[in-house]
């Protein structure tokens, strides 16, 4: 994964992400098209594919909605760097097969519009315009294998529940 | 090494006789619970799976309560999708306009959740009903459609906070004050991942209505749930409500805590969030006068029976100012037949506030109650993020009910003390 960084602040709740306005079009597109519009209304019409996000402490805290993930994931991100995410989002984005990683200290570093790769395997993050990489947590095993199989739902089927 | 009691809960629907924090557990649940926003999310996730079937009718709860009655034809689609799915598959606890309620508010009341239960919800607010003493967790779609084709989970076995609450709360001091302060405190990610398990001789001082509120807003903390042990006042709630045998879960006395946090309830004042984050708190006494435009009260934090007396108590023979529009949401039918029964509705509509059958709707800038560009709210709503109640700069002051009609009588934030008396 390697793209142009999109960075935000602390505690960017899923109410800014996909304002509560546009839930009644659940539609992954719809979503899209209208997220993160409440603080930068240059990004649904500005991010390219493969494009990264990169937050701060308690990203994607508020409301339960899926639609949060989705609509980052719809608009084209690849994954979502932050220092610490809530928890709703955190299993939200599992269980879609988004993949987050939390990594305080490239939160820190990596600055807007930053070209940056990662690799979701190992957790390495790389900030390819100022050189710095940086080791984000890796996944428990079990959640590893949600995400490998493609999400919660392929998951259970795999189990022949 | 001993368990809290929100790990109590979890070994025992997982089968196992002991879980550590961290531990990665399956666990059983009694109840799943989906609105009109993550239902018909939840309803995709699960056909495309290819599942047929739901694991079991009577314990799947759906309720359209959000942008009901609808407000626009994308959210009546919103609602043909869950009532078509809920018809399919005979589920037993449906809820449609004429009888949903704010879920919240509706599932303790109807008796469908009670102590020691598992549930989950797609809905944040989920962690309600810990204060019931059952563990309770806010989800998404995508969870919500597994547990409906399981009745299964994963969850990581919380740590816990626990919340030491000693004394007796003062006058136009409630639940809604105990939990601002306490956000106040440790912040909006205090909690995050972990329970707040609630303990102390100041339970007992707290209505089974506080309780639910301060349950409720864990969440605003981070939390993944809110807990109250269960007593005298959680066995009279639920006696004539609850039909399963209620199983009663203490911590073990040398369960383990990252952190205590002591509040002694009698020296808590009445508390606002400021906007933007519910963390921003300030006792009423420093932001009084603070002009505001609409009030707000309702929602599943502050919409139950006491909500409406304690508004009704300070707005009893008075007209609100003529700048400020009152919406009063009652947050279940059963709340509204009691409000028009104890007279309360002819003592807000009296007052010039607007009465509504029950939704969620301004809350979340929904409808019923969207700002503009430049306005501020008093709500005894959850949130105060950036336009959550619409225009992203309009404004929303968190309040318990007393604060919330006190400031509807003088246009402005006011302190209820000396309206509300004892």
């Amino acid at each position: 994964m390697r793209g142009k960084v999109w960075k935000y602040g602390d505690h960017i709740d899923t109410d800014v992400i996909i304002p509560a306005r546009y839930l009644n079009d659940p539609d992954p597109a719809a979503l899209a098209s209208h997220c993160m519009v409440d603080i930068d209304e240059s990004f649904a019409g500005g991010v390219q594919n493969g494009d990264i996000m990169v937050g701060g402490w308690n990203f994607g805290c508020g409301s339960s909605r899926e639609h949060a993930p989705v609509a980052i994931q719809a608009s084209g991100v690849s994954c979502v760097i932050a220092a610490s995410f809530a928890r709703i989002f955190y299993r939200n984005s599992i269980n879609i097969g988004f993949p987050i990683l939390e990594c305080p200290e490239a939160s820190a570093a990596i600055n807007a519009g930053d070209i940056v790769s990662v690799d979701t395997k190992t957790g390495v993050i790389t900030d390819e315009t100022t050189g710095e990489s940086f080791q984000a947590k890796p996944f428990p095993e079990f959640i590893d294998n949600i995400i490998e199989k493609g999400g919660l739902l392929a998951y259970l089927k795999d189990k022949q529940i | 090494m001993g368990m809290t009691m929100t790990q109590k809960i979890l070994a025992a629907h997982a089968g196992l006789p002991e879980v550590q924090a961290g531990d990665l557990i399956e666990a059983k649940l009694d109840i799943v619970l989906g609105n009109d926003v993550t239902t018909p999310v939840a309803i995709g996730v699960f056909e495309k799976a290819g599942f047929t079937e739901v694991f079991d009718n009577e314990k799947i709860v759906i309720t359209l309560d959000h942008y009901t009655p609808c407000k626009d034809i994308k959210s009546a689609e919103l609602c043909v999708t869950a009532r078509d799915f809920a018809r399919k598959h005979n589920i037993k606890h449906f809820y449609d306009v004429g009888t949903v309620g704010i879920e919240h508010a509706l599932l303790p009341e109807q008796g469908i959740v009670g102590p020691g239960d598992c549930i989950i919800g797609a809905d944040s607010h989920t962690c309600t009903y810990g204060a019931l003493g059952a563990f309770s967790t806010g989800v998404g779609s995508t969870d919500m459609a597994a547990g409906m084709a399981s009745g299964l989970n994963w969850f990581k076995v919380p740590p816990a906070i626990k919340v030491e609450l000693s004394g007796k709360p003062g006058p136009c001091v409630s639940g809604k004050d105990v939990i601002l302060h306490l956000i106040g405190e440790i912040g909006v990610d205090g909690a995050l991942y972990k329970s707040l398990e609630f303990t102390g001789e100041g339970v007992a001082e707290l209505s089974m209505d506080d309780r639910f509120t301060i349950s409720n807003m864990a969440i605003e903390a981070g939390g993944k749930n809110g807990i109250f042990p269960v007593d005298d006042r959680t066995r009279e709630y639920i006696k004539d409500r609850f039909k399963r045998e209620p199983a009663v879960f203490e911590a073990d006395p040398d369960a383990e805590y990252e952190r205590v946090v002591k509040i002694d309830l009698s020296a808590l004042e009445p508390t606002v969030s400021m906007p933007h984050l519910p963390s921003n708190t300030k006792t009423v006494k420093e932001v009084e006068g603070l002009p505001i435009d609409q009030v707000v009260i309702g929602s599943c934090t502050n919409g139950r029976m006491s909500d409406m007396r304690s508004a009704a108590a300070i707005l009893k023979g008075k007209k609100i100012a003529d700048n400020v529009r009152c919406i009063i949401i009652p947050a279940t039918q059963q709340i509204y037949l009691d409000c028009m029964e104890e007279g309360l509705l002819k003592v807000f509509i009296e007052a010039g506030c607007a009465v509504s059958a029950p939704t969620c709707g301004p809350c979340l800038g929904g409808h019923m109650g969207v700002m503009a560009a430049g306005e501020r709210a008093v709500a005894t709503t959850n949130r105060n993020f950036i336009g959550r109640m619409g225009h992203t700069q309009s404004e929303v002051i968190l309040a318990s009910p007393a604060v919330a009609a006190a400031s509807a009588l003088a246009g402005c934030v006011a302190d209820p003390r000396g309206i509300c008396g004892e």
